[in-house]
């Protein structure tokens, strides 16, 4: 399982980097046949291996350029959220009092509030101030600064055990700060969850990064997977048949995303070994019924 | 934890959560570039200077903007006044309203349909751990949550439209539009099946995985053991003694997922046109319609708030832990 992930996110990862090796063509340029024509949704048959877009363009070139804008916007924000994560999470555990109280109190209104919604309109407001940044770093500084809440929990709890260990309290009692307990023995012991946790993190990153792309919020110069289906759905591939030009990014996106899924679960459940087995779990009965007898 | 001071604290943070919504949506609306008159009268009504200044001192927009013009918005909104949206002409109320219906039936179909089938098969799952009946309900419900809603929801499209028949967007064909509504049903419905099918499929995996893990934790408790002991089938075992504390966290999950579902609306209503708020946002998302954009926001938020805070009072009564006063 943990292999399978590996794989899949490595070979999505290979892949972007080396993007314009593995394409003759630029994302951008229109694919012409003898007469000088574009090929508007062309077929894999008549253009190998994916066919054209509804312009004429490669659609396996801007696969693979896609897979750059992607997974940079998801693995950026989902840095960003690990970061902020765990430092608010260590902190609120480590210090305890008013930020424990402030995390605690933020994470309990961030989660019931409906992010899709909040990230439209934040973007949306964002990107109509004329603010000059990049539509892909608004995304990036949205997602990233909405999904640190369940980090900062994990961790949190996490710290708040560690820090009542005797080894910890020795620290202390030879007079070690604040700062070098926290990076010499706390630090090391959530490193590992730290790690599983931003692994799940990052697919939920590139999930919703293709969702707002897709509703029309990515940058249409740069297209991610997720404009690359706002491109299909939008300008007709449906009711042209072009499943060429609408399946590829899906099946892309669900590739990358289960590889840190896979991935992230196996991490966490090394750290994390839950029962092993329950009380219903061998087929037969505990005690021999006869017929007639009173039961329950 | 004493019932009484379990609520009031549940209540407490509904009242916080909806001033932070209403607190970022009154900023949202003010750092937006543009004379705020205009989000409330419409951005194309032509008005003379005089009217302008008028209007600017009704809407206290000669005041601060807090506390005067924060608590003068906030009495609009609490008045149901959400402003004109720019590009329909017509008040957000009446908008919202409009569509809220079709919003809720299908939200509503696809909650009780996926809580049904996840609940049955994450007990199953779990009972009959690590078997292949387990094991491939665990496959399919971590596709269905690394599969995007808008791409699953364009598969199944494009599936049910070519091999089923099934229309592929609106509610009612357009020939129906205008008909009584007992003469539409069975139309209404062939309109139902595939934007259900989609919610429905995306939301299953994860009642299933909570439910597994619930009933998972509750069979090893020591009074399974106990009613296995006194000779109980399996089948009394879960019907009598796991059951009712396994779906204890479904209840919570319901509400924490209508957030989800929202989200899953907008995409869903999206693909398949569906007359709904979902599409109704997304729209005004296109239009760059932020009277629009924000009112729907608002509902949204508060909904699944007040959701929220219903289903912390149905846990209050139904988890005996949480003891009456």
């Amino acid at each position: 399982m943990g292999m399978a992930g590996a794989f899949l996110v490595l070979t999505a990862l290979a892949i972007a980097i080396l993007a314009p090796m593995l394409s003759p063509y630029s994302p951008s340029e229109v694919i012409r046949d003898e007469e000088g024509r574009g090929m508007t949704f062309a077929s894999p048959t008549i253009h190998p291996p994916l066919g054209t877009d509804d312009a004429g363009r490669d659609v396996a070139t801007q696969l693979v350029y896609g897979a750059r804008i992607s997974m940079t916007v998801g693995f950026t924000a989902g840095l960003i959220a690990m970061f902020v994560g765990s430092l608010f999470g260590i902190s609120a555990g480590y210090f305890g009092g008013r930020i424990d109280n402030l995390l605690m109190r933020t994470t309990d209104v961030l989660l019931v509030i409906p992010d899709l919604p909040l990230m439209i309109i934040l973007v949306a407001t964002l990107r109509n101030l004329e603010l000059h940044i990049s539509p892909l770093v608004v995304l990036i500084l949205v997602i990233g600064l909405l999904y640190w809440t369940s980090t900062a929990r994990l961790i949190r709890s996490q710290v708040l055990t560690i820090k009542e260990r005797q080894f910890v309290a020795r620290a202390r009692a030879i007079g070690a700060g604040h700062f070098h307990i926290i990076r010499k023995h706390i630090l090391p012991q959530i490193m590992p969850l730290i790690v599983a946790n931003t692994v799940l993190i990052l697919s939920t990153a590139i999930l919703v990064e293709s969702g707002l792309a897709f509703l029309g919020l990515g940058d249409p110069t740069q297209p991610s997977w997720g404009t690359m289906l706002n491109f299909a759905f939008n300008r007709n591939a449906i009711s042209n048949g072009a499943w060429w030009f609408y399946l590829p990014p899906g099946l892309a996106i669900v590739w990358v995303t289960l590889g840190c899924v896979l991935l992230g679960n196996v991490l966490e459940e090394m750290l994390n070994p839950r029962l092993t087995m329950h009380h219903l779990e061998d087929e037969s009965r505990m005690v021999a019924v006869r017929e007639g007898q009173p039961r329950g | 934890m004493e019932r009484r001071a379990y609520l009031a604290r549940k209540l407490l943070l509904a009242l916080i959560t909806i001033l932070v919504v209403v607190t970022i949506n009154f900023v949202l609306f003010r750092v937006l570039p543009g004379d705020p008159v205009r989000s409330v009268i419409g951005r194309n009504v032509r008005i003379s200077i005089e009217t302008q200044m008028a209007l600017r001192e009704q809407f206290g927009l000669d005041k601060p903007v807090f506390p005067d013009q924060f608590l003068y918005t906030l009495g609009q909104w609490l008045r149901g006044n959400l402003g004109i949206s720019w590009s329909l002409r017509r008040p957000v109320t009446e908008v919202l309203v409009a569509k809220l219906g079709n919003t809720l039936i299908l939200i509503g179909l696809g909650q009780v349909l996926s809580i049904i089938f996840g609940v049955a098969l994450g007990l199953v799952a779990g009972w009959k751990r690590k078997t292949a009946i387990d094991v491939a309900a665990l496959t399919f419900s971590l596709i269905a949550w690394a599969t995007p809603t808008f791409w699953l929801g364009i598969i199944l499209l494009v599936a049910g439209s070519s091999w089923l028949g099934l229309p592929t967007g609106g509610i009612l064909s357009p020939a129906n539009v205008g008909k009584p509504l007992y003469t539409v049903l069975p139309d209404l419905a062939r309109h139902l099946v595939l934007p259900t099918l989609t919610l429905t499929i995306l939301y299953l995996g994860e009642y299933m995985l909570i439910m597994r893990s619930s009933i998972l934790e509750v069979l090893s408790e020591d009074y399974i053991l106990t009613a296995k002991a006194k000779g109980l089938s399996h089948w009394q075992v879960l019907r009598r003694h796991a059951l009712k504390n396994a779906m204890l966290p479904i209840v919570t999950l319901i509400a924490l997922n209508l957030g989800f579902t929202v989200s899953g609306a907008i995409y869903i209503e999206t693909v398949f046109s569906y007359d709904g708020l979902g599409k109704l946002f997304q729209t005004a998302l296109v239009k760059h319609d932020f009277p629009l954009l924000q009112g729907a926001f608002l509902l949204l938020a508060v909904s699944v708030i007040i959701a929220n805070l219903l289903a912390d009072i149905l846990y209050a009564y139904l988890d005996p832990r949480v003891k009456a006063s």
